[in-house]
């Protein structure tokens, strides 16, 4: 896996834009890490996520669908359907749970991943 | 700035309630708060404790992480008990010595179990039921008993009791009083739950004195006052609580005669700044084992605290809970005991049901009541007794509901309740609030959540919330339409002809012509099945509109592992098919399993093996048996006449024929058949969607019943028909069915909201009164006809078998999944939380 640094946070090559199917997910293990990665392709966005739902502590949301609630990105968990918003991490199913999002940006058809060193 | 230093002495639901509250009124952060607690763990849910025994992991209890109070600057003291208080130097002292002074003391040390003295209460196998430690204690014992005893027949008593019954013991529930729930139930009431819960293996013992607890070092009898014995393993005492004073009353404040802390309205106790909440608080006499009123008790004082002029009065003691799968409430007068009030009551014995109204005097209002076997009335009857809403003209309908075909009970009585009700008890959140909470556009149950925090205690309003939703919304002369959700404002019957008429085949299409914004996991498994029905596609064509299950063509199942469920039609199968099965198990390593609709199940496949697995089954012959669809399941049949003495036609191969020809056919949601060869139906094909059953001369059908939770039998709808006229009925009904019912409504449903019901439905079917039949079968035929195997078509694809990835960048298999071994095979491990 190649990586590059650029002041905090370590960027990671996971995958090709190909990989990852349109408006759904996929996971990626970055240092033994589980990452959801969303090719939101309807809004040209792309997240990355936890791909544990601390609801259950199951790696999953990579697995769940993604659709916006009043314009807010989200995905809901395959499970029971918590759904989180993608770009705060908030639940918004009214739930007191929160996951991490991560940087994650495109170049040369590459996506890479940003996480904290 | 100065702040202030509160100090809160006991970390249970209370004293955390307080600290969220406080922080939440106090946004200029004034407080620096400390939290002294004696267990070793933070706060946790006592309401639900009992779950502990099917989920032994603490966290999952937890009210909130010790992260939560690390981020709100809460100092967090556990595992340390508090010795003394000393309110002169405004200092109190733990027992590992440490010291911390105050400007606001908040006493929260809730309640121990008391321990009535019995003689030889000391032996071992004796427990309290309190905290986690106490469960932790019984758990372990409970392993090398047999017998267990409850003494207590109290709510407390009753929630031990289904735990030592979890826990795999012949259980017995001993009580004083001549009734179960005293405090709560008459003896009618008493009389139903009791005949309830022994008919699911627990004994009742009432009017049981116990005079000593026999056995040498451990217990192994009870001896009773009446000279009865019980012989037990272990004991679990459940006889009341005690208020934890001691503290307290070292420090000199005032207790009440028999124990608690003594406070006024604004719950101060006799020293100005010094407080006292929830289970060891005296309040006028009265000491609240409810959680209710003790969130009632944080909200106060934080409210003072910070300014407030809030005061605790009385409160109200209804409780409506579910004990060991039956509901039980009772609520403001339980008993009737006001002077000429009056009773309304039903029974049905049968069923286990007991509802009892308490009328005042004038005849004007309800006061209070019981209800066991049905509490669905509730929240409705509270708010009638606790904002003295005038009764209707027959009150006997607020129990029975109106009565007579076709007519519900609905929701529309929730608008008549004056703002100031409580809707929700555990966050105290009022009608008035909830409506202008959906007048500024929080118009679904989670967003009203977030907003008002309104059902996210025990949740038992929500249903009452969703009323108050759907009724805000009306008045506001706001059409309440069946519409999908917040994408789509078409039903999903318009949405199905939108998508045939238009000739739409793609999810983004639909969206962009007939919706708005990117969709959801509502519209989108909705429109994935639309599009099923009506074109009748590989699905995986547009795998992320699919739901969960259909997206892997596999049941998701704990731990994120699937289960494949191979098509046996009719629960007919070859020993060649069967060794292949068990084969390909053995070789992957999968927990095999009959299912309900004969067939096998083979459990724990990483979502990667699924197309290896698959390939397996499909050179051996085998097809998708869609039990991740929702789609027909499995025909049941009884073997039927071939081999039968008693069979009067050939159920099998009549399953089959059905079986194959509905089978992958996607509908709003599954759908299952059955098969009998007689009429002893071992097939048990009344309680399918579609059920046929043998008759000397054909077939007769019946329709849309379903097990499940709310089960119900199949209506007769042809009698004495031949198999031709069987299949074009189901035909008819089926697609009648996949293009009205909304969205994950199985058939029974669906014909109960049909107005007119079974006979419209056989006009629309036998009659043909819509004139639509000529089209329905050709659609059917349609389906019918452009079947495929989604499975074969998987395996026969590289390009969506390349889908079927644990992880994007790695062949690794997910390490996070465990299992246990369970038996000669294995299971995964339990949630976690």
């Amino acid at each position: 896996m190649n990586s590059m640094t650029t002041t905090d946070i370590l960027w990671h090559r996971v995958a090709t834009v190909q990989d990852i199917p349109e408006n759904g997910g996929a996971c990626a293990l970055i240092d033994g890490k589980q990452i959801a990665i969303y090719n939101f392709t309807r809004r040209g966005e792309w997240y990355a996520t936890d791909n544990l739902c601390p609801h259950r502590q199951q790696m999953i949301l990579s697995r769940g669908m993604i659709g916006d609630m009043q314009g807010e990105p989200k995905v809901a968990c395959p499970f029971h359907k918590k759904t989180f918003s993608l770009k705060s991490g908030a639940c918004l199913s009214g739930d007191n749970y929160e996951i991490k999002t991560y940087p994650i940006k495109v170049e040369d058809g590459l996506i890479y991943v940003g996480l904290n060193v | 700035m100065n702040t202030e230093k509160v100090v809160v002495v006991g970390n249970g639901m209370v004293g955390y309630k307080f600290c969220e509250k406080l922080l939440k009124k106090d946004s200029s952060r004034t407080f620096e708060i400390t939290v002294i607690g004696e267990e070793p763990r933070p706060a946790y849910d006592r309401v639900h404790l009992s779950e502990y025994f099917t989920n032994p992991n603490p966290d999952h209890l937890t009210m909130a992480p010790v992260e939560w109070y690390i981020d709100n600057s809460i100092a967090l003291h556990l595992g340390d008990p508090v010795q003394k208080i000393d309110p002169s130097k405004k200092c109190i002292y733990t027992l590992q010595g440490k010291t911390f002074a105050y400007d606001h003391l908040v006493i929260a040390t809730g309640s121990a179990a008391f321990v009535p003295t019995i003689p030889g209460v000391e032996k071992d196998g004796i427990f309290v039921y309190r905290t986690i430690e106490d469960l932790d204690l019984i758990i372990s014992y409970a392993k090398k008993s047999k017998i267990g005893a409850v003494i207590g027949g109290g709510l407390l008593g009753l929630e031990a009791g289904k735990a030592l019954m979890d826990l795999g013991l012949e259980t017995h529930v001993v009580e004083f009083a001549p009734r179960l729930m005293p405090r709560q139930l008459d003896d009618t009431g008493s009389e139903t739950l009791q005949t309830k819960l022994e008919s699911l293996g627990i004994k009742i013992h009432l009017n049981k004195n116990t005079s000593f607890f026999d056995g040498a070092a451990s217990v192994t009898a009870l001896q009773f006052a009446d000279n009865s014995r019980l012989e037990v393993d272990m004991v679990v005492i459940s006889a009341g609580i005690k208020p934890r004073d001691e503290v307290a009353a070292k420090a000199g404040l005032e207790i009440g005669p028999r124990g608690g802390i003594v406070v006024n309205d604004a719950l101060q106790t006799s020293q100005q700044n010094i407080y006292a909440i929830g289970e060891c608080a005296l309040h006028r006499s009265m000491i609240y084992g409810l959680v209710a009123p003790g969130y009632e008790m944080a909200e106060v004082v934080a409210d003072r605290l910070t300014g407030g002029q809030k005061s605790f009065s009385a409160f109200d003691m209804s409780t409506k809970l579910k004990l060991i799968g039956v509901d039980v409430a009772s609520f403001g007068d339980a008993f009737g005991s006001a002077e000429g009030a009056t009773k309304i009551c039903f029974e049905h014995k049968e069923k286990g049901i007991y509802k009892r109204l308490n009328i005042s005097a004038d005849k004007k209002h309800v006061i209070g009541g019981i209800l066991v076997g049905d509490a669905e009335q509730y929240n409705m009857l509270l708010q009638m007794v606790n904002n003295k809403m005038v009764l209707p003209e027959h009150p006997e309908d607020l129990i029975l509901g109106a009565r007579g075909e076709g007519k519900s009970s609905g929701g529309a009585g929730v608008m008549q309740l004056p703002d100031e009700a409580v809707v929700c008890s555990c966050e105290s959140v009022t009608k008035g609030a909830l409506c202008l909470a959906v007048e500024e556009g929080n118009t679904d149950i989670g967003a009203i959540k977030k907003c008002t925090k309104a059902g996210t205690g025990c949740g038992g309003c929500v249903p009452m919330v969703n009323d108050l939703i759907k009724e805000t919304l009306k008045a506001q002369g706001k059409v309440i339409k069946n519409v999908l959700c917040e994408h789509f404002d078409y039903s999903r019957q318009e949405l199905l002809d939108l998508v045939k008429v238009g000739g739409l085949k793609k999810y983004d299409e639909i969206l962009n012509q007939h919706g708005k914004g990117d969709g959801c996991e509502i519209c989108k498994p909705a429109v994935a099945s639309i599009l099923a029905s009506v074109w009748n596609e590989v699905i995986l064509k547009q795998d992320t509109i699919q739901d969960s299950n259909d997206r892997y063509l596999a049941n998701l199942q704990k731990g994120g592992t699937y289960s494949v469920v191979p098509r046996i039609a009719g629960g007919e199968i070859t020993p060649e098919k069967l060794i292949v099965i068990g084969e390909v198990a053995k070789k992957y390593n999968l927990y095999t399993k009959i299912t309900g609709g004969q067939r096998i199940d083979l459990f724990g496949a990483p979502v990667h093996l699924l197309p290896d697995i698959w390939e397996e089954l499909v050179n051996a012959g085998f097809e998708s048996g869609h039990a991740y669809g929702k789609s027909l399941r499995t025909v049941k049949s009884c073997v039927g006449s071939t081999w039968c003495r008693f069979g009067v036609q050939d159920s099998v191969s009549f399953a089959i024929r059905v079986e194959d020809r509905y089978k992958g056919i996607r509908s709003p949601h599954k759908v299952k058949m059955g098969v009998s060869g007689c009429v002893r139906e071992c097939a048990e094909a009344q309680a399918k969607d579609f059920g046929i059953i043998a008759t000397e001369k054909g077939w007769n059908l019946y329709v849309c019943g379903n097990g499940g939770a709310k089960p119900q039998h199949a209506l007769l709808f042809a009698q004495d028909i031949d198999e031709e006229t069987c299949i074009r009925y189901i035909d008819l009904i089926m697609m009648f069915y996949i293009k009205t019912a909304e969205p994950l409504t199985r058939t029974a449903t669906w014909l109960n909201k049909m107005e007119g019901g079974l006979d419209y439905l056989k006009q629309v079917v036998i009659q043909d009164s819509l004139g639509i039949n000529e089209q329905l079968l050709r659609e059917m035929q349609l389906l019918v006809d452009t079947y495929h195997c989604e499975w074969k078509e998987v395996v026969e694809n590289p390009e969506l078998r390349k889908r079927f990835k644990t992880f994007v960048n790695s062949t690794d298999s997910d390490a996070e999944m465990a299992f246990e071994p369970m038996r000669e095979m294995k299971k995964p491990s339990n949630w976690t939380v």
